[in-house]
């Protein structure tokens, strides 16, 4: 296996930070207020990973309650969920179950579920403990990760952790819906454009930064606002795509 | 208190469709369930395709089941003891416009909290079910200087109130605009009430009242004087001005790119709330309220900009029962000109995606994206050099395809209060001319400040704003000879056909 194509719905609440997470990662536009996402915008992205290309179509899902009826829409044969909340507010922390048991009931494939509580930044007034969200992930099988999309603390990390999980149900074999190629060429299914490699981000398999493991959880349970030791022009971002644009 | 009712076949006729609208409003109300358009083109295009939307019918409904989260929207509407009716402020608003449902929860409010205003919303449901106790629909009152206008749909009532002198034709009409928002970001609103006839709506609305707001403000509030809040007087819609052979290459773009795309209904290219180019499917078109609906939503979502979206929305004059699925996306960095193409089918995001690119391609070779560039900071004609400077504003409604043009709002026009009181000068005239009781030709009126005319011709209705001191005979002379320029630039100015795919 070549490469794999993925994709990927990012869920929760209205302001918790979706779009600026999905833009910040992937276009690094530092623009604060796009109002807010109606329904459903698209993004996409490639990752390399031990020689693995692995394309991610990324869902970046509109908060608002009235667009929860057409949600399915978007997590329907979703291989990974990326489920955000705002750690300053415990509202929309509560509402990521409703989303979980939403995903559980809908999706039957494998999914790569992931947790993130956005708005690091905003560390001094969190309402959700490190410790208690970290529980709630791991009881639904899922990642956790603390982000903030304003510092780009974390961004990397979440997606990575993506593909990893991505690659890895890749080679189980389990998952009906993820896409695998034996040629690294192949994912072509809809566009020309993407052949272009050097648009994409070459990593070793690495673990850095903010992933929260267990250890980490009793040893403190204060949030603490890491400084990875890397800083953002040590790593090559994933472009978006912004095909079509011919004359750059 | 002096009221004014009239049964409900009067009320309708209300509604006078200016354009050679698709389907009548009415019809398809009573007629829902029977007839779905969107259901017609999917069985038309595969006779399998019916089934395969029912997958997610299922799922839809599913998840807004689960996420009605009633004990909390109860809370939300405590009857509060400080009501607005002691704030000076509220209470002077020029424009008041509350939705409630028929059960008389309070709904929307276009000014403040509408949590408060149970208590009035109380009243006006009373005044509805009052009348509507004789089979009568209650239409407008006057009271205190104060115009109430109703508009009653199936599951809600909408409420203008006023003390300008604005038509109860005018104000209905703007109500109905304001419904058919709703309808279109909640098709399923009728569905949802006819389970709990004391739901609370909001919580399905929240992020809708930006889209109301916008509709209903006059641009003077948020400082920004346009002519876009004479589209929805007049009841049409604008259209950037692009040479023939120019829209000619963005309509083969887009029929090049789309005719073997089967389930696409409509494509629609705007830019600054003008349209470009409309291609549409053979037999079906977009109705300009419709259109209008699909201006106030680009121009209130910043976020499309960002990335290419995929959005349900429903056209209440195309089907009023059903989504329609919008790929919307600007067609690059450096043309903000927005291309939504409408399908039935929710599952061809990527074919959409992939033609938009070689649409957007073929502009850029075309050097099409120059000329829209070009238009977009057109912000109407400019009477001097046409060489009508005697002449201040004027709207010229080209009555076949209802298309607008409006001259450039300058001096004196461009402060906000000079422009609401245009404003309120096009509405009157508007509302003289197309008075039901007694339509009329033509009006010539010297007023103080300026001279106003209206025409109502075959072809076309013209309202035009001049100086107060000019004489009749150069009023003629000029009005002959701004239409006689319209005329001979008419295939650049207004869209004649909407070509199919």
């Amino acid at each position: 296996m070549k490469a794999i194509e993925a994709k990927v719905v990012i869920l929760g609440s209205e302001g918790v930070g979706k779009t600026s997470i999905v833009t910040r990662y992937l276009k690094n536009v530092t623009s604060s207020d796009q109002g807010p996402t109606i329904s459903a915008s698209f993004f996409s992205c490639k990752l390399y990973l031990d020689g693995v290309k692995v394309k991610l179509q990324v869902w970046d899902t509109a908060g608002q309650e009235r667009f929860r009826a057409v949600a399915p829409m978007y997590y329907r044969n979703a291989n990974a969920a990326i489920l955000v909340f705002d750690l300053s507010q415990h509202k929309t922390y509560r509402d990521l179950k409703m989303w979980a048991q939403e995903l559980q009931r809908n999706v039957q494939d494998p999914m790569i579920l992931t947790v993130v509580g956005n708005k690091l930044d905003l560390h001094a007034t969190r309402t959700v403990s490190r410790e208690e969200a970290f529980l709630f992930a791991s009881s639904i099988g899922a990642n956790y990760m603390e982000t903030s999309a304003l510092n780009e603390q974390g961004l990397n990390q979440v997606f990575l952790r993506i593909a990893e999980g991505l690659v890895r149900l890749a080679n189980e074999n389990k998952s009906q819906t993820l896409r695998r190629y034996d040629s690294s060429n192949s994912i072509s299914a809809y566009s020309n454009v993407f052949a272009d490699d050097d648009q994409a981000f070459h990593l070793p398999s690495v673990h850095l930064g903010i992933p929260v493991e267990e250890g980490d959880v009793h040893s403190s349970d204060v949030g603490r606002l890491e400084t990875p030791s890397w800083s953002i022009d040590h790593i090559a971002h994933g472009s978006v795509e912004t095909t079509g644009w011919c004359c750059y | 208190m002096e009221t004014g009712s009239s049964t409900p076949a009067g009320s309708e006729e209300n509604f006078e469709d200016f354009s050679d609208g698709t389907v009548d409003y009415q019809e398809v109300e009573e007629e829902e369930n029977k007839h779905s358009i969107i259901q017609e083109i999917r069985n038309e295009l595969s006779p399998e395709g019916a089934s395969s939307s029912n997958g997610f019918k299922k799922s839809e409904s599913f998840a807004s089941v689960r996420s009605k989260d009633f004990c909390e929207s109860m809370e939300d509407l405590d009857v509060s003891p400080d009501d607005y009716f002691h704030d000076k402020e509220w209470i002077q608003k020029r424009k008041h416009i509350f939705i409630l449902s028929s059960a008389g929860k309070p709904i929307y409010s276009l000014h403040e909290n509408e949590g408060k205003l149970a208590t009035l919303c109380g009243t006006l449901q009373a005044l509805v079910s009052f009348v509507q106790a004789n089979n009568d629909t209650i239409t407008s009152i006057v009271a205190d200087g104060i115009k109430f206008v109703f508009l009653i749909r199936s599951s809600l009532i909408l409420v203008a109130a006023t003390r300008d002198n604005i038509a109860v034709q005018q104000l209905q009409m703007q109500l109905n605009d304001v419904y058919n928002q709703i309808l279109s970001t909640l098709p399923h609103m009728t569905k949802i009430f006819e389970k709990r006839q004391n739901y609370d709506l909001r919580k399905q609305l929240a992020g809708t009242e930006r889209l109301i707001d916008h509709l209903l403000v006059n641009d003077t509030s948020n400082k920004k004087i346009t002519n876009n809040v004479f589209t929805t007087l007049t009841n049409t819609v604008q259209v950037l001005p692009l040479s023939t052979a120019m829209r000619n290459n963005v309509t083969s773009a887009i029929q090049n790119n789309c005719s073997k795309i089967r389930d696409l209904v409509f494509a629609v290219l705007i830019a600054n709330n003008k349209l470009i180019v409309l291609v549409r499917m053979k037999k079906y078109s977009i109705h300009p309220a419709d259109l209008r609906l699909i201006f106030n939503l680009i121009e209130c979502s910043e976020s499309f900009k960002t990335a290419e979206s995929w959005t349900p929305i429903c056209l209440p004059k195309f089907d009023m029962n059903g989504y329609l699925y919008a790929h919307v996306s600007y067609l690059a960095d450096d043309c903000q000109a927005c291309l939504l193409l409408l399908s039935v089918d929710p599952n061809v995001f990527f074919t959409l995606s992939d033609a938009k690119k070689k649409i957007t391609e073929k502009l850029r070779r075309s050097h099409c994206l120059e000329a829209i560039n070009e238009e977009m900071n057109n912000r109407g004609v400019n009477l001097r050099t046409i060489g009508i400077p005697e002449m201040r504003h004027f709207l010229y409604k080209c009555k076949v395809s209802a298309q607008l043009l409006c001259a450039e709002l300058t001096h004196p026009y461009s402060s906000p209060s000079e422009f609401d009181r245009l404003y309120s000068i096009y509405c009157d005239m508007y509302h003289r001319i197309h008075n039901n009781l007694r339509p009329l030709k033509l009006i010539y009126h010297v007023g103080e400040k300026e001279l106003v005319l209206a025409w109502v011709a075959q072809a076309y209705e013209l309202y035009a704003v001049f100086e107060p001191t000019i004489d009749k005979n150069l009023v003629i002379k000029l009005v002959n000879k701004l239409v006689r320029w319209v005329e001979k630039e008419q295939d650049i100015l207004f869209i004649k056909n909407h070509p199919n795919f």
